[in-house]
């Protein structure tokens, strides 16, 4: 082993950045009278998304625990309880995710408000993103007007050869290679590679109203067309944020348990329980509220100045 | 031969694509939050130099390629082929004045190179950062002109033709970076 092995990757001077952020965005929730919780890593309970994989824990009694991939279910569960506005900054997980700008553990700061509309949601954002980064406020883009501009798309309405025909422009296709046919991928592809490098280059961006196949746990507004109450927030080309006007409704939940179920079986990967205690809070009563998970290491990552994860982070993922 | 998972891939792997091999020289795992997994490859082909950009979705795969390094010695040039030699094991690998493009500039007899074999066949050779070659053919510079930056052509032993100080002369050894064909300095011999 070598004697680099030991040492962080980040230096002193971003490690002292990265604490003194963290006080700011405590005493940024302070100032706005959220409660920090604390709630559990080990759960019973897990989202269920084709895309996202959790970490499976196997307890010596043959119970199979999951580690959290953000603390939602938790927030939530205290919002049906009577919480009224609420923050928690911790650890999540998800499988699979190494990169760049991925690790697999990294630090979520999320946070809940109950009776917050989605346009009051996007303004706390947009503030909390001035308040750390002091980039100036976030101007406000549709996903369609996003798509519109950069990728010269409807993503709403187009098909999967409209979205070929945008990559076969942009010189995304590959040669030799006849394109496949998943349309969601070529959403994604284009979002990636077309979209997202434009957003928030002048000042921070948030994206809003997404296809209303990305709503995860989002309302859904009926159209046309309709659209996720979902928003995301974008500095220099880089995913930083994503909210939620929350899905109250334990039955429309139960039923994308079960479609999400589905499609993760197609995709080979395991079937997560559906049952779970959100559902009982839901069903209890969940207030209308909004959410919204950061991605603490990226939002250090940016104000650091750095383009990765290893430059914020004592010790990455390959070396933890 | 294996196939690379898209969560093997990383920067340094070596994949066949279309029949031909190709050094991962970039990769990045790109993934929007609630979405699709994708891996940002940028791909150099062995032979040609070109490099690709492609975009794999997750779980595609590809073939790895039987690619390998090898220690050699450059033998001699018989016209248009070029034979080199393997220093464990003697065995003998001829490459193409295509194949050896530009790099026959800095090679000599018995020189040491280190080749590239895809599938057990010589795709390239790369020279030694640095070469010493004797020149043969220069104009004499103009006495008392020391100056270190105007060149004149030399003709080294091999007959190739490198940018010298003018203060050269034919017997001088001069040495060479391979990586971009410039001047270093005079060998004292």
């Amino acid at each position: 082993m070598s004697d680099a092995d030991f040492r962080p990757t980040a230096n002193w001077e971003t490690l002292k950045l990265r604490a003194a952020m963290l006080q700011r965005l405590r005493d940024f929730f302070a100032e706005r009278g959220f409660l920090e919780v604390d709630t559990p890593l080990l759960s019973r309970d897990t989202v269920i998304d084709v895309h996202l994989e959790p970490l499976a824990v196997d307890l010596c009694d043959r119970r199979r625990l999951y580690l959290q991939t953000s603390p939602e279910f938790a927030m939530k569960r205290l919002l049906a309880a009577g919480a009224a506005a609420i923050y928690q900054i911790t650890r999540a997980f998800r499988d699979e995710e190494v990169g760049d700008r991925h690790n697999i553990e990294f630090t979520i700061a999320e946070w809940y408000q109950a009776g917050q509309s989605m346009s009051e949601a996007m303004q706390l954002l947009s503030d909390l993103g001035e308040h750390l980064l002091g980039l100036g406020a976030a101007e406000r883009l549709t996903f369609a007007e996003a798509f519109q501009r950069h990728a010269g798309v409807d993503p709403h309405a187009a098909s999967c050869d409209d979205l070929i025909a945008s990559a076969r422009e942009h010189g995304l296709l590959h040669e030799n290679r006849p394109p496949h046919r998943q349309r969601d991928v070529w959403l994604d592809q284009l979002l990636t590679q077309l979209v997202e490098p434009q957003l928030g280059i002048a000042g921070p961006t948030i994206l809003y109203d997404y296809p209303a196949d990305q709503a995860a746990l989002a309302t859904v507004r009926p159209g046309p067309p309709a659209v996720a109450e979902r928003f995301e927030l974008y500095v220099r080309g880089i995913e930083l944020a994503n909210g939620y006007h929350e899905l109250r409704d334990a039955s429309e939940l139960r039923e994308r348990n079960r479609v999400n179920n589905l499609q993760r079986r197609d995709a080979g990967r395991r079937v997560l329980p559906e049952d779970s205690r959100l559902l009982d809070a839901m069903e209890h009563g969940l207030p209308q509220c909004c959410g919204v998970a950061l991605g603490f290491d990226r939002l250090v990552m940016i104000a650091a100045g750095a383009t990765t994860l290893d430059e914020v982070m004592a010790f990455p993922f390959p070396i933890a | 031969m294996g196939t690379y998972k898209t969560s093997d891939f990383r920067k340094g792997l070596k994949v066949q694509i279309d029949g031909e091999p190709y050094l991962m020289i970039e990769m990045n795992f790109r993934k929007p939050g609630k979405g699709n997994a994708l891996y940002e490859c940028k791909l150099r082909n062995l032979i040609r130099g070109t490099v690709l950009s492609r975009t794999y979705r997750g779980g595609e795969s590809l073939e790895s390629a039987d690619v390998e390094e090898i220690d050699a010695q450059y033998l001699y040039r018989q016209a248009d082929t070029f034979v080199f030699m393997e220093n464990t094991n003697y065995e003998q690998y001829e490459l193409s004045a295509e194949q050896v493009d530009e790099n026959w500039k800095y090679l000599k007899e018995g020189m040491g190179v280190s080749m590239m074999l895809y599938n057990g066949n010589p795709i390239t050779m790369t020279p030694p950062n640095h070469v010493e070659l004797e020149v043969i053919e220069c104009e004499p510079g103009a006495k008392g002109d020391t100056a270190t930056n105007v060149t004149k052509p030399a003709k080294v032993e091999n007959g190739a033709e490198f940018g010298v100080p003018i203060f050269i002369k034919p017997g001088n050894v001069i040495k060479i970076d391979t990586r971009t064909g410039a001047y270093i300095e005079r060998v004292n011999s």
